[in-house]
């Protein structure tokens, strides 16, 4: 199956085969800056990201996290005035390369965004509609099914799916948008701040999901919540100023900061 | 260096409060002013509907409303009152302008709000701007001069008449496109932008993103845009009095010529008709169609709106 579009001549080099893939990194950024302007909001951040494992992004607000993440599925490209510089490596193909399809890569790496964002359409036709316009060829009950029991909502909606989304709680509302970015089979889910709208009672469904949806995705969370990077991820990086500070196992960034910076963030000396 | 204020609040130099009511005198003033303002137009529409009925009345007493609303002939000289003829032109003319204002606008207003960029934006919202500005009497003038031409070399003189309701719906299209467009952009650009994210970040393209997700989404605006535009096509005059027709005319066919309501009042109201006939009295009662009429389809926008506007977090 292609993932990238096919036009240059050469493009041979755009496509990659599915399968599980080698075993290295599932997303590798290398030297990214992304100006706003003349405003340098990320400084060559180079990171990778370990296959099927939560990665956490955390750091005061205005250290560029967000921005970051949109960087690794072109959503910033929405954004009028903003430039990216550098690499950001999946599959073994930049995605900044020229020739690259940003609605192919978006399809890969899926994306769930800080408020709930359901379409204006039936719980079912909020994840119909994504596979369909993917070419999803197959039941689309069982789709609809399967993804809203991947995110724990199947009980909860499964006699009102001709409903519309906006009937959900927030929390559901939010589940949903999981459920709707995982029904495409993504490679990597890229969450910003996913919680960070919702009560107490529905962050904690969100973050018990995370372990089940590890074991299928590659997940990155943007978090300002210190304790929910400490419960939900692997591995954290802190990030301050546009630069990535310190990258490390989550424990190790808790419990044996290297950076004095890290270790005032974390004692919640600022931020 | 300290700050030094010498002015003092009147309570300072007095060296006491007092919380006691005052009279003032202006505030009341203005409050009846800034009243009769919004009762102007109040007792205006009152005093239109006071008059439309109490004439209309009169014309009921002697021709029967079930004659009214199903006669097929409109001839007053010979006492025939049947508003077909008169309705049906208007619903020929309001229908061809709707099929070319409706694709049209709503095609302007996604380009405007998902597809063009801010430069081009700011020079084409002004331009169509000034498209409404033009004066319906140019358009029926165009109608007449321009369009129906053109549509007698397109499809031969002989099946097309001078005056016709094709043409003058044609351009009716044209005059509403500018507010059914821009009606459109806004009920699109209110669209929250996290839905565009949304579709966006699951690999749609933009034209999946605005036709299947911004255009649903903005549905009720969309509608309303459509009503306003009919009920504002139903009671255009100035283009269908000069290019449609004169002559009440019960046909289906839109090459022909027809009179519509509005026109019919015009060429009617500018003659020298007396008052007290029933001529005149009748044309109060499709004045009073008419009134019914938008009235009815801006209740039904304004409660589409309310119906299907959606909630967004």
């Amino acid at each position: 199956m292609r993932l990238f579009k096919k036009s240059a001549p050469e493009a041979n080099r755009l496509e990659a085969t599915i399968g599980s893939g080698d075993s290295g990194q599932a997303l590798e950024a290398k030297s990214l800056s992304i100006f706003y302007g003349e405003f340098e909001a990320v400084k060559r951040l180079s990171i990778g990201f370990e296959r099927k494992k939560v990665t956490a992004l955390i750091g005061p607000s205005g250290c560029g996290k967000s921005t970051a993440l949109r960087a690794f599925n072109r959503m910033n490209e929405l954004i009028r005035g903003v430039r990216t510089e550098g690499e950001v490596s999946f599959r073994g193909v930049n995605v900044y390369d020229p020739d690259v399809d940003a609605v192919q890569v978006r399809r890969w790496i899926g994306m769930v965004f800080q408020k709930p964002n359901p379409f204006s359409k039936s719980i079912y036709e909020n994840i119909a509609w994504g596979a369909r316009i993917n070419g999803y060829q197959g039941g689309f009950d069982e789709l609809v099914e399967n993804s809203l029991k991947q995110v724990a909502l199947w009980d909860e909606v499964k006699d009102k799916l001709k409903e519309s989304a906006y009937a959900l709680s927030g929390g559901q509302q939010q589940r949903l948008c999981i459920a709707r970015a995982v029904a495409l089979k993504p490679e990597i889910l890229l969450m910003d701040e996913p919680t960070s709208a919702l009560d107490p009672i529905s962050t904690a469904k969100i973050e018990s999901l995370l372990d089940d949806l590890k074991k299928r995705y590659t997940i990155i969370i943007v978090t300002h919540n210190m304790q929910q990077a400490g419960r939900v991820s692997d591995k954290t990086g802190f990030m301050l100023l546009g630069e990535l500070v310190e990258y490390s196992d989550t424990k190790e960034l808790f419990f044996n900061p290297k950076d004095p910076r890290t270790e005032n963030y974390i004692s919640g000396r600022f931020g | 260096m300290k700050p030094v204020q010498t002015a003092r609040y009147p309570e300072e130099a007095r060296g006491a409060l007092s919380f006691g009511k005052r009279f003032r005198p202006h505030e009341a003033v203005i409050l009846a002013l800034l009243f009769f303002c919004a009762a102007v137009s109040i007792l205006t529409t009152l005093g239109i509907i006071v008059v439309l009925g109490a004439e209309s009345s009169a014309l009921f007493k002697e021709v029967s409303l079930w004659e009214f609303v199903s006669g097929t002939s409109w001839q007053p000289t010979i006492g025939e009152f049947g508003i077909l003829p008169l309705v049906n032109a208007t619903l020929m003319t309001s229908l061809a302008a709707m099929l070319v204002a409706l694709p049209l606008g709503l095609g302007v207003a996604i380009y405007l709000a998902e597809y063009a960029s801010e430069r081009v934006r700011e020079t084409l919202k002004p331009i169509l701007e000034v498209l409404a500005g033009v004066p319906t009497v140019v358009h029926g003038y165009f109608a007449l001069t321009v369009v129906t031409p053109a549509l007698r070399g397109l499809f031969g003189q002989e099946s097309i008449e001078v005056y016709n309701t094709l043409s003058a719906g044609l351009v009716m299209g044209i005059l509403i496109l500018p507010l059914i467009s821009s009606m459109c952009e806004d009920a699109l650009s209110a669209v929250p932008r996290s839905l565009r994210e949304a579709a966006y970040a699951m690999g749609a393209t933009k034209l999946e993103t605005s036709v299947t997700i911004i255009v649903p989404a903005a549905f009720s605006g969309i509608a309303a845009a459509f009503i306003l535009g009919l009920s504002r096509a139903v009671g255009e005059t100035m283009i269908v009095a000069l290019a449609a027709g004169a002559g009440p005319n019960l046909t289906l066919n839109p090459l022909k010529a027809a009179e519509t309501m509005t026109g019919h009042i015009v060429r009617i109201s500018g003659g020298d008709i007396s008052y007290d006939s029933m001529d005149y009295r009748s044309l109060f009662a499709i004045a009073l169609v008419l009134f019914l009429a938008t009235l009815a389809l801006n209740m039904v926008s304004r409660s589409i709106v309310k119906k299907y506007r959606e909630v967004y977090e």
